[in-house]
C-alpha cells in the first residue's frame, strides 16, 4: 500500500484535509515516546487504497521542538511514498519557507494551496503554473473545508509518488552553495541517503546533524573561518533562514496578484480582537465565556430563569424523564445529557438486578454494585466531560484559545508557566479528565508535567459534595462557621496549593525556562462541525475504552476488598467494617494520625481513610461510604439523599471524636490526594513515561500528606504556624542556593 | 531612527536590521519569518503590557517583550 504524509503549518487546515481524505478510517494514536496526536486514515477512491499519516502542524525542520524532530524523522526514516505540503494560501510567504526545506529531502512532493476560497474572495489570484515551474513539483489549489480539489490533488500526488525526485535547495549564495555541494558529494561517498537535506542542514549547523555526521563538520567549519557575511557573523543559521526568506520574497511572493495593495489590511479578525483582547474589556470578557461555558455544563438552573418559571411548570415527576428537566429550573445541556444516560443505566442495572434476583447475594452485589455501579458511576461522568470538552474544542478551533493564552500570559509567567496553562487549570473545576487532556495544546513538556499534577488540586465537581457535606457538619455539629465560607476557604486552599506546588516543581525538579511564546495568532474562523464531532468520538472511545479497562479492572478490586472479609466471606454493606478493606484501613490507621483521623480517635479513624479510598473510583464515593459506615456503626438505616450527607458525617462525629481541625484536614486530603482513576489515566496517557507517572502519583500522595497535616497540626495549635514557616523559610533558601550554585557551574 | 521591538509603540512600523539573543529563540524567530529586511507593524499590547501582537509577512505574531527585545529594526 502506498504511504502519503500530510505536512503543513498549524492552522493551514491540515485536520480538516486529514478528515477530508480519510472519512471514518482515521485514527488517533501517540507518537513512540511523545504525546503529540498521531493521526492514521486510509484514502479508498483509488483501485487501491493509500495510507494516509498527519505529521504534527510545524513551521520548520528546526532540531528544536518535538513535533518538528518527529515530523523530519518520519520522512527520512520512513519514506513515505508523497508527501503532500499544505499551505495557507492566505499567508503564502511564511507557509513557503517550511516547502523550501522539505523540497531538500529526496522525496516526491506535491503542494496544495488550501483556503483558495478566501483567497478568491479577497479578490486575489495566485499564478500557480508559475509557482509549480519554480518549484519543479505539482501545485494544486484545494479547499480544504469545502472538499474542493481533493481528487485532484491525490491524482496529481499518485502520478509523481513513483517518480524518483532528487532535493533542491533554493539558495542561491554562490560560496554556500558551493559548501553545501562540498559537504553533499562528501555525504554522498559515505552513503548517505538524502544529502541535499543533510548537507543544508549542516551548514546550519544543526545540532542533531552535528552529532550525525562529525566528520563532516569540518568542512563547514573551515568555510566559516573564510567566510564572514555582513550581518550575520558566522551565524549561518539565521543567514540560511534569510536565504530561504529572500527566495521567497523574489519568486514566490510576485506569484500572488493582490487586489489591495495596502501592506496592513484591517481584517474582520482585526475587528474582533479590537473587542476580544480590549486592553481593559479583554479579561472580564474571557471570565465571562469562561463562566458561560461551566454555567451549560454543571448548571441545573439554566439562566436562574427557576425563579421566574411557575412552579412546577414542566413536571416530569413521576415518569422515566423526571430529571432531565430539572425541579425549579432548567437543566443546561450537560446536565441533561448526564440524566439521560443515568435514566439508561438504571433501566440496565434494574434489569440486571431483576434477572439475578435468584443468584447468591454475592454474585448479584458483584455485577451490579461492583462491576455496573462502576462503569456507569463513570459513564455518568462522559457527558459533562464531553459537553465541555467540546466548549472548550470551539475556543481551539475559533481561534479565541490563542488570545486566552496572549491576555494572560503575563500573569502566568511569575509561576513558570505560560498563558495557555491557564485554561486546563481552570477547566479542573470542572472535571480533571479534560482539563488533562487538554493540556496537550502546551509545548513545553516539563510545563505539561506541572500542570497535568496540579490539575486535581482545582477541587473539580465530583469534589464538591465532600466539600458540602463535611463543612455542613461542621457548621451543624460546633456551630462554627459558615458552610459557604467554609465552601470557599477549601476551594482557595485548593488553588494556593497548586501554585505554591508549580513553583516548587518548575524551581527543583521540573526546571526549565518559562517556554518561548513566539506564536502565530490565527485568524478567526467558524470552527468545523465535522472536525468537532470526529474529536468527540475520538475522546468518547478512549475513554470508554479506558472505563472497560484499568478504570473497571481497578474498580472491581476495590468493590471485592470492601465487601470480602479476609475469610473470603461475602459481607452485605452493612459489614463493610469487617471487610478487608476495613481490615487495611485498621492497619494503616496510625499513617493518618498526623492528618487527625488516625489512631487518635479510639480506634475509628480508620472510617475515613477507607472513605478515602473507595474515592478513588469516583470522588462521590467519599460522601457515600461514610454513610454506609455510619450506618455500620449505630446500625440504623443512614439515608445521604435527602442531606448530601450531612448527617451521616455528624455521626461519625459523634462516635469518632474527631476535631474540627481534622475535618478541615480530611476535607483538603480528599481535595488533593490521588484523583479518581477515570483522571488518573487521563493522567497517564499525558505523561512522556512511567517513570514520570510515577512520580506523580507519589507527588499526589506527599502534597496531601503535607497540606492535610499542616491544617491539622495548625488547627490543633496555631504556633505550629510559625514551625511550618521556618521550614518553608528553610527549603525556599536551600533551592535558592541550589539554583544558583548550579547557574554558576553552568556558565 | 534605530530601536528594539519592545521599545515601539502601538501603530509603529520598522524593518528588521538584526536579531540577537539565545540561539533556540533565534531559531524560532527566523522560522517565523523575521528575518534582515522583513517588515514589522506594531498592532497591539496585551491587556497587562506584555505580550505584544505584530503583523510580519502579512500574518499576526504575538511574542513577549521579552523576545521582542532581541529585535532591532529602523524606524519607518
Amino acid at each position: 500500500m502506498h504511504r502519503f504524509a500530510l505536512a503543513g503549518n498549524p492552522n493551514s487546515g491540515k485536520t480538516t484535509l486529514f478528515n477530508g481524505l480519510t472519512g471514518s478510517t482515521a485514527h488517533v494514536g501517540n507518537w513512540p515516546g511523545v504525546t503529540v496526536d498521531k493521526r492514521e486514515g486510509v484514502y479508498k477512491k483509488f483501485d487501491e487504497p493509500i495510507a494516509i499519516v498527519d505529521l504534527p502542524g510545524i513551521y520548520s525542520l528546526s532540531p528544536y521542538t518535538p513535533e518538528e524532530v518527529i515530523a523530519r524523522n518520519y520522512i527520512l526514516d520512513e519514506k513515505p511514498d508523497c508527501v503532500i505540503n499544505i499551505i495557507d494560501a492566505t499567508n503564502l510567504e511564511r507557509n513557503l519557507y517550511l516547502t523550501t526545506q522539505l523540497l531538500e529531502i529526496d522525496v516526491p512532493m506535491v503542494l496544495a494551496l488550501n483556503m483558495m476560497d478566501a483567497v478568491e474572495k479577497r479578490g486575489d489570484y495566485i499564478d500557480e503554473k508559475a509557482l509549480e515551474n519554480r518549484l519543479g513539483i505539482p501545485v494544486v489549489k484545494i479547499s480544504a473545508l469545502k472538499g474542493e480539489g481533493l481528487d485532484k490533488l491525490m491524482e496529481r500526488a499518485h502520478q509523481v509518488c513513483s517518480v524518483i525526485r532528487y532535493g533542491k535547495t533554493v539558495i542561491e549564495d554562490v560560496a554556500l552553495k558551493h559548501l553545501i555541494g562540498d559537504i553533499k558529494i562528501a555525504l554522498e561517498g559515505q552513503g548517505v541517503s538524502n544529502p541535499m537535506f543533510h548537507a543544508v542542514k549542516l551548514a546550519e549547523f544543526d545540532e542533531i546533524e552535528v552529532l550525525m555526521h562529525k566528520d563532516t563538520v569540518n568542512m563547514v567549519e573551515a568555510f566559516k573561518k573564510s567566510h564572514q557575511y555582513d550581518g550575520f557573523g558566522d551565524d549561518f543559521e539565521a543567514l540560511i533562514a534569510d536565504a530561504r526568506y529572500k527566495y521567497i520574497t523574489k519568486y514566490f511572493s510576485p506569484t500572488l496578484k493582490r487586489k489591495n495593495k495596502e501592506k496592513f489590511v484591517v481584517t474582520p479578525s482585526d475587528k474582533a480582537d479590537k473587542v476580544l483582547t480590549h486592553k481593559i474589556w479583554g479579561i472580564p470578557i474571557f471570565l465571562v465565556i469562561l463562566f458561560t461555558i461551566f454555567h451549560l455544563t454543571f448548571s441545573e438552573n439554566l439562566f436562574f430563569l427557576g425563579g421566574l418559571l411557575p412552579e412546577g411548570w414542566v413536571s416530569f415527576e413521576g415518569t422515566a424523564f423526571e430529571g432531565v428537566f430539572g425541579a425549579g429550573g432548567i437543566n443546561s445541556p450537560g446536565v441533561m445529557l448526564m440524566s439521560l444516560v443515568e435514566i439508561l443505566t438504571t433501566f440496565i442495572s434494574d434489569g440486571v438486578a431483576t434477572l439475578l434476583a435468584t443468584s447468591p447475594e454475592w454474585v448479584s452485589g458483584l455485577i451490579c454494585d461492583g462491576v455496573l455501579g462502576g462503569i456507569f458511576a463513570i459513564l455518568g461522568f462522559l457527558p459533562q466531560i464531553l459537553v465541555l470538552f467540546l466548549f472548550f474544542s470551539i475556543l481551539e478551533d475559533s481561534g479565541y484559545m490563542a488570545r486566552i493564552a496572549f491576555i494572560l500570559d503575563r500573569a502566568l509567567r511569575k509561576f513558570g508557566l505560560s498563558g495557555r496553562a491557564f485554561l486546563p487549570m481552570i477547566m479542573g473545576f470542572g472535571c480533571s479528565v479534560p482539563a488533562m487532556i487538554n493540556t496537550r495544546t502546551l509545548a513545553d513538556e516539563k510545563e505539561k508535567i506541572a500542570t497535568v499534577r496540579v490539575i486535581p488540586f482545582f477541587s473539580c465537581g465530583a469534589k464538591l459534595p465532600i466539600l458540602t457535606a463535611v463543612s455542613g457538619a461542621i457548621v451543624g455539629y460546633f456551630g462554627v462557621g459558615n458552610v459557604d465560607f467554609i465552601t470557599y476557604g477549601m476551594y482557595l486552599i485548593g488553588m494556593i496549593t497548586a501554585l505554591v506546588a508549580v513553583v516548587l516543581m518548575r524551581e527543583t525538579t521540573l526546571k526549565g525556562d518559562t517556554p518561548p511564546f513566539i506564536m502565530e495568532l490565527p485568524a478567526y474562523h467558524a470552527p468545523q462541525l465535522w472536525n468537532l464531532v470526529m474529536l468527540l468520538w475520538d475522546k468518547a472511545k478512549h475513554f470508554i475504552h479506558k472505563a472497560f479497562t484499568i478504570i473497571l479492572a481497578s474498580t472491581i478490586i476495590i468493590w471485592v476488598i470492601s465487601h470480602f472479609s479476609f475469610s473470603w466471606n461475602y459481607l452485605s454493606d452493612d459489614l463493610m467494617h469487617q471487610s478487608i478493606l476495613g481490615g487495611l484501613g485498621q492497619l494503616i490507621q496510625p499513617l493518618f494520625t498526623p492528618l487527625g483521623f488516625g489512631s487518635q480517635l479510639n480506634g475509628m479513624g480508620w472510617v475515613f481513610a477507607v472513605a478515602a479510598i473507595t474515592g478513588l473510583i469516583a470522588k462521590e464515593n467519599v460522601v457515600s461510604t461514610l454513610g454506609t459506615l455510619a450506618t455500620c456503626l449505630i446500625g440504623t438505616m443512614i439515608d445521604i439523599e435527602s442531606d448530601g450527607g450531612v448527617g451521616a458525617v455528624s455521626i461519625m462525629i459523634a462516635n469518632t471524636g474527631i476535631t474540627l481541625p481534622a475535618l478541615l484536614a480530611f476535607i483538603a486530603f480528599n481535595m488533593t490526594t490521588i484523583p479518581c482513576f477515570a483522571a488518573v489515566a487521563a493522567a497517564k496517557g499525558e505523561m512522556p513515561n512511567k517513570k514520570k507517572f510515577n512520580w506523580t502519583i507519589v507527588f499526589w500522595v506527599i502534597t496531601s500528606y503535607i497540606v492535610a497535616s499542616a491544617l491539622y497540626l495548625i488547627g490543633t495549635a496555631w504556633w505550629t504556624a510559625f514551625l511550618y514557616l521556618a521550614v518553608a523559610i528553610v527549603a525556599i533558601t536551600i533551592i535558592k542556593f541550589t539554583n544558583k550554585k548550579r547557574e554558576k557551574i553552568g556558565k | 531612527m534605530i530601536k528594539t521591538l519592545d521599545k515601539f509603540s502601538i501603530g509603529e512600523s520598522g524593518v528588521v536590521i538584526s536579531v540577537s539573543g539565545e540561539r533556540k529563540i533565534k531559531r524560532r524567530l527566523y522560522d517565523m519569518g523575521i528575518t534582515n529586511g522583513a517588515e514589522i507593524y506594531l498592532r497591539k499590547k496585551a491587556p497587562l503590557g506584555d505580550p505584544i501582537e505584530v503583523t510580519v509577512r502579512s500574518y499576526e505574531l504575538s511574542l513577549r517583550n521579552s523576545e521582542a527585545s532581541c529585535i532591532t529594526l529602523e524606524v519607518t
